[in-house]
């Protein structure tokens, strides 16, 4: 019949993955289990405690702390709260390496995103040369990250740049961008979206799963193009950008190693790159000020924790999973 | 039933429109390749080139700049190449064993707190490195692992500990989908927690642990902040640690060598994606976007 020929609306894209077709219901654990458990997650555990929980917590310590590594443990002075008070009162570089994060992640990620799923919708319809495009378009999200690329982006748009030959054609004067307070941060914004590929992949992964059934509904119903994207692949798709707005979110406000490479460790031209990470080093690592960096990373983590708080709280009201009560 | 057969087929989108599709598209591929062309070019244009030359390729073929950048340090570049891939082949090992363990324990064994453990990796999964630098430096110093004769397991032993959520996770997915009746079958037979890890599941793994494996090879290969932090002798430098030096030497004569430095330093990476393109491209999926 007809029906067999039609594709499985169940079919996932990856195929790899999926949930268990059983399920044990009972919670009990088998006898032995919970032992071989635990040696199972030892090497885990050893570093969730070693490497992330006890850090945190000396971070925390160090935070209400003056310490610096030269000094010897007995003579840390224990200053309260006067690191977080000269964050937020007293040091204009903090407030602008804040000002520079939010706006590199405000601008970039949503141009990245736009990018990925503007592409992705260009590769969707299965034809020939989708996976060639597809490989290369992923290729700048492999390699964008290095120093090596970053060392070319700056290059790039140097004054004897290849962007400023590429505008001479068109008999524009360039400038160098880089050396530009103005100018540097949007450079690094444009390496960002240069790697669209990976959100690209993740969209292209979603688009596959939308059952082609709705489309096709929707083109007997009359809806253009243009109406199916905005009711039909938006929506279906929305678990899928969600996972992608979050990744790319925590991952911009994240930015370090172009921006050391651009100023050179830092943070300038006039302090235009100082993105929260670099100026988290420099304070750390430079200055050695190791109390004033703890501080400056726990506001770093709850400002990201309050932000996937967000995230999630509002995701509520616009992600639309099709796998819930309606199937 | 009759209908669903004589409807007609999806409506072709027009010729136009598909020739102005692979169009676009074109565009696009040549400003994604732009860059590395125009950086593999460059490696090989004369001093005098890189000012001059604004064209992809050089008038005069300069492979030079690869033995000038080679050996432009007092340490050759050869040594961070070896340092750089010591590093994440050995952070290969680690992530692959230490995460596969972790998620064998997530994904199939029961155990007390099992959920509230699960919920914290997930928790780790989004917590930002940089966060923890600053008292990991102090806790590995304090241990005497910082700068010493061999100055790389600060970064290799978090590697050992499965600290790499998004591993795990993967590997939980992954796991996920080997049919339990498998693990039945082996227990019937005799085996317990190890028997059903050793016979079951490490062997039909294969495919998440070379996921695994090449991505964290190429983040390790590519990674800098930590690099930078925790690598201060010039003769353990890394390739992305290396290739910093050369923006310190601000003096024009040192472009074409850095160029060709970091043409060199990007080359596993693209054997890799060469290599492996379908997996990576693959690999990205499985991880997250089915939970």
């Amino acid at each position: 019949m007809a029906l067999t020929t039609a594709p499985d609306p169940t079919r996932r894209g990856t195929g790899s993955v999926r949930p268990p077709a059983t399920r044990r219901g009972t919670g009990r654990i088998r006898h032995g289990e919970g032992l071989a458990g635990y040696v199972f997650l030892s090497p885990w555990l050893i570093g969730l405690m070693g490497i992330t929980a006890i850090p945190m917590l000396l971070s925390l310590y160090l935070s209400f702390t003056n310490y610096d590594i030269l000094t010897p443990w007995s003579e840390v002075e224990w200053v309260g709260l006067a690191n977080y008070e000269r964050m937020f009162t007293s040091d204009p570089s903090w407030w602008h390496s804040v000002r520079v994060t939010l706006s590199f992640a405000l601008i970039a990620v949503p141009l990245k995103l736009a990018a990925a799923l503007g592409v992705a919708l260009l590769l969707n319809r299965a034809w020939r040369g989708v996976g060639l495009f597809r490989g290369l378009f992923y290729l700048p999200s492999l390699l964008g990250g290095s120093v090596a690329l970053a060392i070319v982006w700056v290059s790039m748009f140097n004054r004897e740049g290849a962007f400023n030959s590429f505008l001479a054609l068109f008999g524009i004067e360039g400038k160098p961008w880089v050396n530009d307070p103005d100018w540097a941060l949007e450079t690094l914004m444009v390496l960002a979206i240069w790697q669209f590929g990976a959100p690209m992949v993740i969209f292209l992964a979603g688009l596959k799963q939308v059952p082609t059934e709705l489309y096709e509904a929707a083109a007997v119903d009359g809806a253009s193009t243009f109406r199916q994207f905005v009711n039909v692949t938006l929506p279906m798709l929305s678990p899928v950008i969600f996972f992608n707005l979050v990744l790319e979110t925590i991952n911009g406000f994240q930015g370090f190693t172009a921006a050391f490479v651009l100023s050179n460790g830092t943070g300038g031209p006039v302090d235009s790159t100082l993105m929260y990470t670099l100026n988290l080093y420099i304070t750390g690592f430079t200055d050695l000020e190791m109390g004033y960096a703890s501080a400056m990373a726990w506001v770093f983590l709850i400002a990201i924790a309050i932000i996937t708080v967000i995230f999630f709280s509002t995701g509520r009201f616009w992600v639309h999973y099709s796998d819930g009560e309606d199937r | 039933m009759v209908a669903s057969i004589v409807a007609p087929p999806v409506a072709r989108r027009p010729r136009t429109r598909s020739w102005l599709r692979l169009v676009v598209l074109l565009v696009i591929v040549a400003v994604v390749l732009y860059p590395l062309i125009w950086m593999i070019g460059t490696s090989v244009k004369s001093q005098q080139e890189i000012v001059n030359n604004i064209g992809l390729l050089p008038e005069h073929f300069t492979p030079g700049n690869y033995t000038d950048g080679w050996s432009n340090f007092d340490v050759s570049f050869g040594r961070f190449f070896l340092n750089s891939a010591m590093v994440s082949l050995l952070t290969v090992v680690g992530n692959a064993v230490s995460c596969l363990l972790a998620a064998y324990a997530f994904a199939r064994l029961r155990f007390r707190l099992r959920k509230v453990w699960f919920a914290v990796m997930i928790g780790t999964l989004l917590l930002p490195s940089h966060v923890l630098i600053v008292p990991q430096y102090i806790l590995f110093r304090s241990f005497g692992l910082v700068g010493g004769d061999w100055p790389y397991l600060p970064l290799l032993i978090p590697q050992f500990l499965a600290t790499e959520a998004f591993f795990v996770f993967l590997m939980v997915q992954f796991m996920r989908g080997i049919p339990r009746e498998l693990d039945e079958a082996a227990r019937i037979d005799g085996a317990g927690a190890f028997g059903i890890f050793r016979h079951v599941i490490l062997p039909l793994s294969r495919p998440a642990l070379v996921t695994t494996a090449i991505f964290s090879f190429i983040w390790t290969w590519n990674e800098f902040f930590r690099q930078l932090v925790y690598l201060s002798n010039l003769s353990d430098y890394t390739v992305p640690v290396a290739l910093t030096l050369f923006i310190d030497s601000t003096s024009q004569s040192a472009v074409g060598p850095m160029f060709a430095m970091a043409v060199l330093s990007l080359l596993p990476v693209f054997v890799f994606f060469v290599a492996f393109q379908r997996m990576l491209v693959e690999g990205i999926n499985t991880s997250g976007i089915k939970g």
